[in-house]
């Protein structure tokens, strides 16, 4: 079973981008769960979720405390909240972020990637120019990282649930997709 | 066809094929999503229903009296606070004998504020004569709700489709959904065995002396007992539809195991997980997932844990001044079966904390090393708390 995090701020997102993330991983032939941080949600504040995957149906139903990867979608979380908080060592940490973070030997046992998930999603006129919604973005992104599931399967969550026009935002999967970088040395799965 | 849906979206899925023609709700968490999904399909005509918005959870149970009393099916759903304001009517509705369905997503009461799973809520409306029965994942919620309309008009009482704050509520995960012609083979449209109604006018609630009101008790109670025998046969012609069966309870390897665990709601679905982990180390721990706790079925837990050497029960609920509810249940429905094995109570999970694997872990162990239960509850996970001076 792989466990994902994602960190966000409430507006941004974060939990749809979980959701959307979980149907497009049952699409591509996996058990799912998905859920958010179980709390009060505030605009702007940090907003965590979750997302298992596994061949068999999951039967654990206790929250996330040690994931195998972490996506963040906001990089003014990093000076708050420690991200790799129980994260496993190897696992990967996907930052929207244009650079890479200034303090990148904190990242050292994992593996390092960014995408300026907000440059795409403004190119791409999605949500405001002030506060651009970032999420199916960060799928395309999250798709690359992982080497799962199929872009395919991404394109077609975003198609089936994103109200409005969902081909910007299937665009802007793409763009970011292509777009991710990661840190030295260090390669996407296969 | 499967989908991947939130657990409160399972229960609107499941009002929709039932094709209820009234819902009356009031807002709370971590209910709301449910009524929210249910608001919409009666606005975009996906439901041929009225939704009622009422001013608060009496009102509304009020209103499903009223509507379920000229003839019609209905819903609605509450948590904590929400249920505990509905309790005088709770009464009302099964005394009328009207098989109103409500899902009631289990929120810890205040104060402290506190909007996570804790089961006190439901629990203390055990004697209110309505049928309870707690689910363990999404998919049981959607088949739940179906059972609960035809288990609740074959004997004329209310249900309540009981399922845990967040962890079933707030959680997506993927769901058979039926379609509306399957749905409509299992469960015919709803005939009131009585109404209102202004060509064939009678009375309902008139003043009922002692002479007739404990047969009318007593009704009910053969109602719960009826509701009871007919359960297997009400799942055999679900599960010819549909594939599925659940029981009134389910035993986990209790065949050979020596220590059982008996759970409810989400608990019992990380407890499979465990149950596979200690086995693989040796151990011989079996579950009893209690899912219909009224009518509460004696013999299939007496039978379920005839052969076990110690009961671990799990309670994520505390009845002040006695224990654990489920474990108040189990002993009493084991007191008088000879040979009863001893009864061990715990709790768990209050208010939300999480019920993980090392806590499931902890219980066996403290089951497994301790000789006889202790009188109370033993509560696990507990931090210390200072009290000053």
């Amino acid at each position: 079973m792989l466990e994902i995090r994602f960190h966000g701020r409430g507006g941004q997102g974060t939990v749809v981008a979980t959701i959307l993330m979980s149907k497009a991983f049952f699409r591509a032939g996996f058990q799912v769960q998905s859920f958010p941080f179980f709390g009060v949600e505030r605009r702007g504040a940090p907003v965590e979720a979750y997302l298992r995957l596994d061949r068999q149906k999951i039967l654990l139903r206790t929250n996330v405390y040690t994931p195998d990867h972490v996506v963040v979608l906001d990089k003014t979380l990093l000076a708050g909240i420690d991200v790799t908080r129980g994260l496993k060592s190897g696992g990967s940490v996907l930052i929207n972020s244009p650079t890479p973070p200034a303090d990148a030997e904190a990242f050292s046992k994992f593996r390092l990637a960014w995408v300026d998930a907000s440059r795409i999603a403004l190119n791409n006129q999605i949500g405001s120019r002030t506060h651009p919604i970032v999420n199916t973005s960060m799928m395309g992104a999250v798709a690359r990282v992982l080497g799962m599931p199929p872009l395919d399967d991404v394109i077609a969550a975003i198609r089936d649930e994103v109200p409005g026009d969902a081909e910007r935002n299937v665009t802007a999967a793409r763009e970011a997709y292509e777009a991710v970088q990661f840190a030295e040395a260090v390669k996407p799965a296969a | 066809m499967k989908r991947v849906l939130e657990g409160s979206q399972a229960v609107a899925e499941a009002v929709r094929l039932a094709r209820v023609q009234v819902v009356s709700a009031y807002p709370i968490t971590p209910q709301t999503h449910i009524v929210e999904f249910l608001s919409e399909y009666c606005s975009s005509g996906t439901m041929n229903a009225r939704f009622l918005r009422v001013e608060s959870e009496h009102s509304c149970m009020a209103a499903l009296i009223g509507a379920q009393s000229a003839g019609v099916r209905t819903f609605t759903a509450t948590s904590g606070q929400g249920l505990a304001l509905m309790h005088e009517l709770l009464h009302w509705a099964s005394g009328a004998r009207l098989p109103i369905v409500m899902a009631e997503v289990n929120r810890a009461f205040a104060p402290g504020w506190n909007i996570w799973v804790d089961q006190t809520d439901s629990l203390a409306q055990r004697d209110t004569g309505w049928i309870q029965l707690y689910c363990e994942d999404s998919q049981e919620v959607l088949d739940t709700t179906l059972q609960a309309y035809r288990l609740a008009e074959s004997v004329a009482l209310p249900v309540m489709v009981v399922l845990d704050a967040f962890f079933l509520s707030h959680t997506y995960e993927p769901v058979d959904v039926p379609e509306p012609e399957e749905a409509d083979r299992f469960l015919p449209p709803y005939e009131a065995r009585f109404q209102l109604d202004t060509a064939a006018p009678c009375s309902f609630g008139p003043l009922v002396p002692p002479s007739v009101y404990m047969e009318m008790r007593h009704d009910i109670a053969r109602a719960m007992e009826t509701a009871l025998s007919n359960f297997s046969g009400m799942e055999g012609e679900f599960a010819a539809i549909f594939g599925r069966r659940y029981g009134t309870v389910e035993a986990i390897r209790c065949d050979d195991a020596e220590i059982v665990f008996v759970t409810s709601g989400t608990i019992t679905s990380t407890a499979r997980s465990v149950l596979e982990n200690l086995r693989g180390r040796g151990e011989k721990p079996g579950i009893l997932k209690i899912r219909l706790f009224r009518p509460f079925p004696v013999e299939a837990v007496r039978n379920a844990l005839k052969g076990a050497k110690k009961v671990a029960v799990i309670d994520r609920n505390f009845s002040f001044g006695a224990s654990g509810i489920f474990a108040q249940e189990v002993r009493a429905a084991l007191c008088n079966a000879v040979g009863h094995p001893p009864v061990f109570g715990f709790v768990a999970g209050i208010g939300g904390r999480d019920v993980t694997p090392e806590v499931l872990e902890e219980i066996y162990w403290k089951t497994k090393n301790s000789a006889v239960p202790e009188r109370e509850s033993v509560w696990i996970g507990l931090q210390e708390v200072s009290h000053g001076t």
